[in-house]
């Protein structure tokens, strides 16, 4: 499913002293299957951005289109629109609320108003996606780990298998492994479903690694937008907007500077050790 | 929709009333509640509401901001209208409806129930409005320091109001992000009937709940690694000093006070 932002602007608390312009004509494009990278530093207007995209929110002046239709053109498809548009917020464990994992992963496709069939079956299929096994079914969602949590969260958004899939900050707060594990996850559900998925982050080493494009937010604006080559290229860009390249590039700057011929375009670990190899391999 | 209850919200701005002395307000405000029970005659009503104007515009609150702090109380006000409408008896009957007959006299004491409740909030939320919260639970345990003597715990009292308060618009923030994060889970709130609305609450209590006491936990863990032990011997980093304006506001009062008794009287 496509989806296209047009002038879209949003204002909180319009004609108050807490008034605030969180996005600013705001104007994107997002294909259908991509793998989206959205990022920016705090207050950039990146939670306020995907909000708008399951109608959460209600823009102060432009429009969302899925598909080339306005998503607030018929309020009474609002269920449909968030069906198809899954939103897993940050921190999204503080949601859970039933008495098991398993019912609380139920919660999202039971509200679509499915069939028993239809619903265990999805429920199954998104916890093996997020690689949940059987045993923690019947738990309660407060026994698990942080990580388990977390996928559990977003099984249960999963569960309604949406065309679009948004992650806020999936990795927030987690250990490097519940972060490998959450991202293993997300690569997942991109490669076998085939479904658009939105990564919000502030990590530049897990966009670099997952995304096809990168969207930077700066202000309420959207202030670079390309491949992760194309973005990380403006170094200097990025830095006076408070963000960075991913950290390995900075290795591979410094090694330019003192005189090592290595290629200027490296942003994965996995890049790094390859250009690394085939340089030793050059000089030898 | 939750962002709109303004109880107990503090709006900055710079005005002889955010300038008060918290403690003559919270007098004030506490005499100006009475005073609504002292009218009952339609000028009163109107004296108040004159100068409940003139305090609202030296506030520099905008009016829209208390009126939306109303919305969320319309359904108390209406009720209270319809119920004194239909069951106060008078003289002179307008209509029939069903087994209730509406007189005059009803409708002018539900108009006057609702004003009074009108006032009465509008009224109470300029205290909040114009007080940082900090202030005004200084201000609480200063006026509470008397009583205790005979053993009310006015630092403590005063600690939780703090707290409580403080916490309000966190807990706001997260009812709302919690409604977002089901609403994005298919969930329903507004269709259905009373049971089905109800148990549609369930999936945001339950979180909300359990983040409270999250957060409970965290504060008192995080106060007592600062050695926080209750309020003895403790200074103030801001002395309250109560100024000219001070006195002034409670002889405008005083004035405002005895000319209602004098309608009531009169009238």
């Amino acid at each position: 499913m496509s989806i296209k932002i047009n002038h879209l602007t949003h204002i909180y608390g319009a004609d108050t002293a807490f008034e605030k312009k969180a996005l600013d004509d705001i104007n994107l494009e997002i294909n259908d299957g991509e793998f989206v990278g959205l990022i920016g530093h705090t207050g950039s207007g990146k939670s306020t951005l995907i909000q708008h995209l399951n109608a959460l929110l209600v823009p102060t002046s432009g429009e969302v289109l899925l598909d080339g239709v306005n998503i607030y053109a018929d309020k009474s498809k609002l269920k449909s629109i968030r069906q198809r548009v899954g939103l897993v917020f940050q921190y999204p464990e503080h949601q859970l609320f039933e008495m098991t994992v398993y019912k609380d992963v139920a919660y999202g496709p039971g509200n679509l108003g499915l069939s028993e069939e239809e619903i265990d079956r999805r429920v199954r299929s998104a916890f093996e996606t997020v690689g949940l096994g059987e045993d923690i079914y019947d738990k309660s969602p407060f026994e698990l780990s942080g990580g388990q949590k977390r996928r559990a969260a977003i099984a249960g958004v999963l569960a309604m298998e949406p065309e679009v899939l948004i992650l806020d900050e999936p990795t927030a707060g987690l250990d490097p492994r519940g972060r490998d594990e959450i991202l293993e996850a997300v690569k997942k559900m991109h490669e076998m479903r085939k479904i658009t998925v939105i990564l919000v982050s502030h990590s530049m080493e897990d966009v670099a690694k997952l995304v096809d494009r990168i969207i930077v937010l700066s202000k309420g604006r959207v202030a670079l937008t390309g491949t992760p080559r194309e973005v990380f290229a403006q170094v200097d860009k990025l830095e006076s907007i408070g963000l960075a390249a991913p950290q390995i590039s900075y290795v591979f700057a410094e090694l330019r500077k003192k005189g090592y011929d290595v290629p200027n375009d490296i942003y994965t670990v996995a890049d790094a050790s390859e250009a690394l190899y085939r340089f030793l391999k050059q000089v030898k | 929709m939750i962002r709109d209850i303004t109880i107990g919200q503090y709006y900055p701005a710079d005005s002889p009333l955010h300038r008060l002395d918290s403690r003559v307000k919270i007098v004030l405000t506490l005499l100006y509640i009475i005073s609504l029970f002292v009218i009952n005659s339609f000028i009163g009503y109107a004296v108040v509401i004159g100068c409940l104007a003139i305090i609202i515009k030296m506030s520099k609150v905008p009016f829209k901001f208390m009126v939306k702090g109303l919305k969320a109380l319309v359904l108390i006000i209406v009720f209270t209208a319809i119920i004194n409408v239909l069951t106060v008896k008078g003289d002179t009957p307008l209509c029939k409806i069903w087994l209730f007959t509406v007189t005059l006299e009803g409708v002018f004491y539900a108009v006057k129930m609702c004003l009074r409740i009108i006032l009465l909030i509008i009224g109470s939320s300029l205290l909040t409005l114009t007080t940082t919260p900090i202030k005004l639970t200084d201000g609480i345990e200063s006026l509470l320091k008397p009583f205790q003597k005979i053993g009310v715990p006015a630092h403590d009292i005063a600690m939780m109001m703090t707290i409580a308060l403080r916490f309000i618009p966190t807990l706001l923030d997260e009812t709302d992000k919690i409604i977002k994060a089901q609403q994005a889970r298919g969930a329903d709130f507004d269709t259905g009937n009373l049971l089905s609305k109800a148990k549609a609450l369930v999936p945001i209590l339950v979180p909300l709940f359990i983040s409270a006491f999250r957060r409970a936990d965290e504060l008192a863990m995080a106060m007592e690694a600062r050695c926080y032990n209750g309020g003895d011997n403790r200074t103030r980093m801001n002395v309250m000093e109560v100024s000219k304006a001070d006195y002034m506001a409670v002889a405008v009062f005083v004035v405002y006070f005895a000319a209602l008794i004098a309608i009531r009287i009169l009238i």
